[in-house]
């Protein structure tokens, strides 16, 4: 049957970054969308990112850069957990990217002579980063919003805000035909038919209750594709930031400029010192971080700070208060002058929210969850290049047939741990690199978004309003509150997968975690009315979390290595502790075969597939494609970090000489 | 005077929260009492969870969780305005010691009175929107493939847009407007969504546009390709609920919380409005 001629229909859910690049290209490639979102667009949590976007550029261009570097920083900075082939698409694709956001008017720095200046970011050599002040998420989502707002005067997008997606529509061959959303003022449920649909909504912070996400980066977007056979890829590897300002309500970020600026982390030696910070002399501070790190001291990578910072809080019990986990940041020794000068924007946000002049008094910081390395298995077409095919129909489709995942909830691009700033790239770039594969898939299809049977789409709202129905008024005597499950399961995540992970502790939350998704399944709702009721909308976000909980604990105890976010202490590759030369030698050689033989077991994803019948997640491993940079050892701040370097880099070129003389001998995988 | 001395105890053991509350739009407004343990360092939206996880009043009575409206809580996203002791704000940065520290007995929160009531703090916000697609507040690019670098951009313009571009739609210079005035439609019966949204933006669209749409419009004038539609926009101002319907309070600026210079850019359109006047009369 051919294709009716009603335009291309594509439901986009998520009106971030990711949702909004993808519906601006989308509608401009002929596409009629429907854009789904929780809140108005413009207030999406893309918003809230700072540092800036990358891409290599013409002035590092002439210090040696390239778009190849830019790969090799990101799959290296990820521990080689990403699959390189969308890797390079991105960083080629990149200098593209901050040119068209360029035309569409973000205000980025400017150089005195008009060019867009550029700043240096962490796990590069290179000045990369485009910036626009220290709020460059919210200047593209706003470029991005301003084009949607155009083409929806265009009449190209129809926007649903305050809608919440509830879930894929699936014919009997697993194809995905539109979405079932509610409106979330009126609760009316209603199915919204496509051609196809792109999943773009972001991470899953508040599965730890509290992050530096925003209130709508529940992950129950991703949980509903997953709980309806998409799989979910690298759950466990959840970015956590060392220096955050723990909140009531929501941790803010604390830039690392402060300790970069003489800023000295410590707590009290006696646990809850009840003296103020001032009060409390030298003697009875501990700067554990001096003291563990005599030669790094507070400037000590990301990593190791943040290990710390925990270790410091929970395992020796000195957190500066007794009911919450944080150490002081201390900047008061500074001149205000040299401060201000200095510091002051992030000074300022300290002071507005915590009421405290940290000119005056030290900051009370701890690490944050801040990053979804994981999400939405996401296919991809390789290109003879080595990077994407474009126009694939395939590219970021999840294993739903015409659902597609991007931004921070598909896992490409980050692998075990995300370099700064290349998160706003990765979001705008899946944006619009997909749109064409859509418009291809949409195009070959026999039957798009006029000829879903009405049958499919009563039967698809009929189960939603079940479960709503059943959650207002199903649970009666019951005394379970959402808000209270909410919390236990955050303060349970935070405690067992953040920062170090230890398999007894994971096996023990595993269990707990399968008693409060038992209890959240039958909560009993304050309010039972069908008018704007955030209530039921905040139990199935609850309810919802829960698989992907699963997923990320089975994920994180099944992995016993150390890699990026994710860290075992139980499983860390020793340092080399001989002064001989030919035993040192051997131990570095002992160390790569072991890193070899841990890259054989570990150098894989992780990708869950829910269990309606267990209600767990079953996982299993892909590998990696490592085909364009061969993993090696990150061996920051190890000792005989050089002899192990030297090992592995005679090895690799034994190896890349072996496979010049005879193809076939030695795989690089 | 930054926050209370954390040596001085005189912090309440527990917070008198008064809102404003109410079911639906048409319905009328009821003020309820809340009671909640007093915690350090909380903000509104901290306020708004306990109430929320406690669902009853300071009597003990069993009530619906307040509803309100947050995003980000960090002051970006423009999600959480609302008046909070008679004055507009965003209630993630409303410090509760604050608060406090000027009035000890308890906390008022109402929604912002210029736009319809959705329900309890939850305002309805569509015209803040619309009024951008009366200025028409983008730059028309050809397309969105790769075509090379924008116009360079002197780093004076991008340092008077950089704090333009900063304005999150959250409604606080409009609640202050003495000029911007609400408008409340209610669905006839019989009529369709469709047809009730058109007689609502036909409404929006003849009063005022407000402070934050006007800034808007000086942004994309200022920028090289956006320019293109300045005249547009200045046509935009000229007509009903354009400038003329200003009448330079100055409220606006006052209570921005992005510091944007609202009012100058209100006097910016006014000279290029009438520039734009006199340039097309000597066209005509």
């Amino acid at each position: 049957m051919a294709q009716s001629n009603s335009p291309t229909r594509v439901v986009v859910v998520g009106g971030g970054l990711a949702g909004l690049a993808s519906t601006m290209k989308l509608t401009e490639l002929g596409a009629q969308v429907d854009l789904i979102s929780l809140t108005p667009v413009k207030r999406s949590h893309s918003v809230c990112a700072q540092g800036g976007i990358n891409s290599c550029n013409d002035a590092t261009r002439q210090l040696g850069d390239d778009e190849w570097k830019h790969l090799d920083d990101t799959v290296y900075g990820g521990d080689f957990l990403n699959h390189q082939p969308p890797v390079k698409e991105m960083a080629f694709w990149a200098p593209k990217v901050i040119e068209l956001m360029d035309r569409l008017g973000v205000p980025f720095n400017r150089t005195g002579e008009g060019f867009i200046d550029r700043r240096r970011f962490g796990g590069t050599l290179y000045k990369r980063t485009a910036f626009a002040g220290a709020t460059t998420g919210q200047q593209l989502l706003y470029a991005l919003d301003e084009q949607v707002r155009r083409q929806e005067v265009e009449g190209n997008v129809n926007k649903h805000e305050f809608w919440d997606f509830l879930g894929p529509i699936q014919d009997e061959t697993g194809r995905c035909r539109g979405v079932v959303a509610q409106d979330m003022v009126s609760m009316e449920i209603r199915a919204f038919p496509a051609d196809a649909v792109v999943v773009a909504t972001g991470g899953c912070g508040l599965i730890y209750g509290r992050s530096t996400m925003s209130v709508f980066c529940t992950g129950s977007a991703a949980s509903r594709c997953f709980q309806n056979g998409a799989k979910y890829a690298n759950a466990e590897f959840i970015q956590v930031h060392p220096t955050a300002i723990p909140g009531a309500d929501k941790l803010r970020l604390m830039s690392e400029s402060a300790r970069g600026e003489g800023g000295r982390v410590w707590v009290p030696r006696t646990p809850q010192d009840p003296r103020g910070p001032r009060d409390i002399p030298e003697a009875d501070r501990y700067y554990f971080l001096e003291e563990r790190y005599p030669e790094y001291g507070n400037l000590v990578p990301r990593d190791i700070a943040t290990r710390e910072i925990f270790d410091i809080c929970v395992n020796e019990g000195l957190s500066v208060e007794d009911d919450r986990m944080c150490v002081y940041l201390d900047l008061t020794h500074i001149p205000r002058h040299e401060l201000d000068r200095k510091l002051g924007g992030i000074l300022e946000i300290y002071e507005k929210f915590q009421g405290v002049d940290p000119r005056d008094e030290p900051m009370k910081i701890f690490p944050a969850v801040h990053y979804s390395m994981g999400g939405l298995w996401a296919d991809y077409v390789k290109s003879d290049e080595g990077g994407l095919e474009a126009g694939a129909p395939r590219n970021h489709m999840t294993s739903i047939d015409g659902l597609y995942a991007i931004g921070e909830c598909d896992y490409h691009y980050h692998g075990a741990n995300r370099l700064g700033a290349n998160s706003l790239l990765s979001c705008i770039f899946t944006g619009l690199f997909t749109g064409s594969s859509i418009m291809n898939y949409s195009a070959s299809q026999e039957s798009g978004a006029t000829d879903v049977p009405q049958s499919l789409l009563d039967s698809a709202v009929k189960a939603q309003q079940d479960r709503h129905d059943h959650l207002l008024n199903g649970n009666v005597g019951s005394e379970e509150n959402p808000y209270l499950i909410h919390q236990e399961l955050g303060d349970l995540m935070t405690r067992v997968a953040t920062v170090v992970r230890r398999n007894d502790q994971l096996e023990e939350a595993i269990q707990k975690v399968d008693e409060l998704h038992e209890r959240a399944m039958k909560v009993s709702l304050a309010d039972t009315g069908s008018w704007t009721n955030q209530n039921v909308i905040f139990a199935k976000s609850l309810q919802d979390m829960f698989p992907l909980a699963k997923a990320l604990l089975k994920g994180a105890l099944q992995r016993d290595e150390c890699r990026g976010a994710h860290y075992k202490p139980d499983f860390k590759k020793p340092s080399l502790t001989s002064d001989d030369p030919v035993e040192r030698r051997r131990q570095a050689e002992a160390w790569c075969d072991a890193f070899e033989a841990n890259n054989e077991k570990y150098l894989k994803s992780t990708v869950a597939t829910w269990n309606t019948s267990t209600n767990q997640a079953d996982l299993a491993y892909e590998d990696v494609d490592t085909s364009l940079i061969p993993p090696r050892p990150r061996l920051y701040g190890l000792v005989g970090a050089e002899e192990i370097e030297q090992v592995w880099n005679e090895r690799a070129a034994e190896k890349a000489a072996q496979s010049k003389s005879g193809p076939g001998l030695v795989g690089t995988n | 005077m930054i926050a209370l001395d954390p040596s001085t105890k005189k912090r309440p053991e527990f917070i008198n929260v008064r809102v404003r509350r109410q079911d639906a739009p048409g319905k009328a407004p009821y003020w309820e009492l809340h009671k909640i343990k007093y915690e350090p360092e909380m903000n509104v939206i901290s306020v708004l969870q306990r109430i929320a996880a406690q669902s009853t009043n300071r009597d003990g009575k069993k009530v619906t969780p307040v509803a309100w409206d947050c995003g980000c809580l960090e002051e970006v996203c423009g999600s959480c305005t609302m008046v909070i002791n008679g004055r507009v704000r965003q209630s993630c940065s409303a410090l509760v010691d604050r608060l406090l520290a000027d009035n000890a007995d308890e906390i008022v929160l109402e929604p912002m009175s210029k736009f319809p009531v959705v329900r309890d703090l939850i305002v309805d916000r569509a015209r803040l929107f619309q009024g951008l697609e009366r200025v028409k507040a983008w730059v028309p690019v050809d397309s969105y493939f790769n075509m090379g670098p924008g116009e360079r951009i002197l780093r004076d313009d991008q340092e008077r847009n950089y704090p333009l571009s900063q304005c999150m739609s959250c409604g606080c210079c409009v609640e202050a407007c003495p000029q911007y005035n609400k408008i409340e439609l209610t669905q006839k019966s019989g009529e369709s969504d469709e047809e009730f949204e058109a007689r609502e933006k036909a409404a929006y669209s003849e009063a005022f546009v407000g402070p934050h749409a006007i800034s808007q419009a000086m942004l994309f004038n200022n920028h090289p390709t956006g320019k293109v539609l300045a005249g547009e926009r200045l046509d935009a101002l000229e007509g009903p609920g354009g400038l003329a319907s200003c009448g330079n309070a100055q409220n606006c600026v006052a209570v921005c919380p992005k510091e944007i210079p609202l009012t100058t850019s209100i006097a910016r359109a006014g000279r290029a409005t009438t520039l734009h006047a006199i340039k097309t009369w000597f066209e005509k």
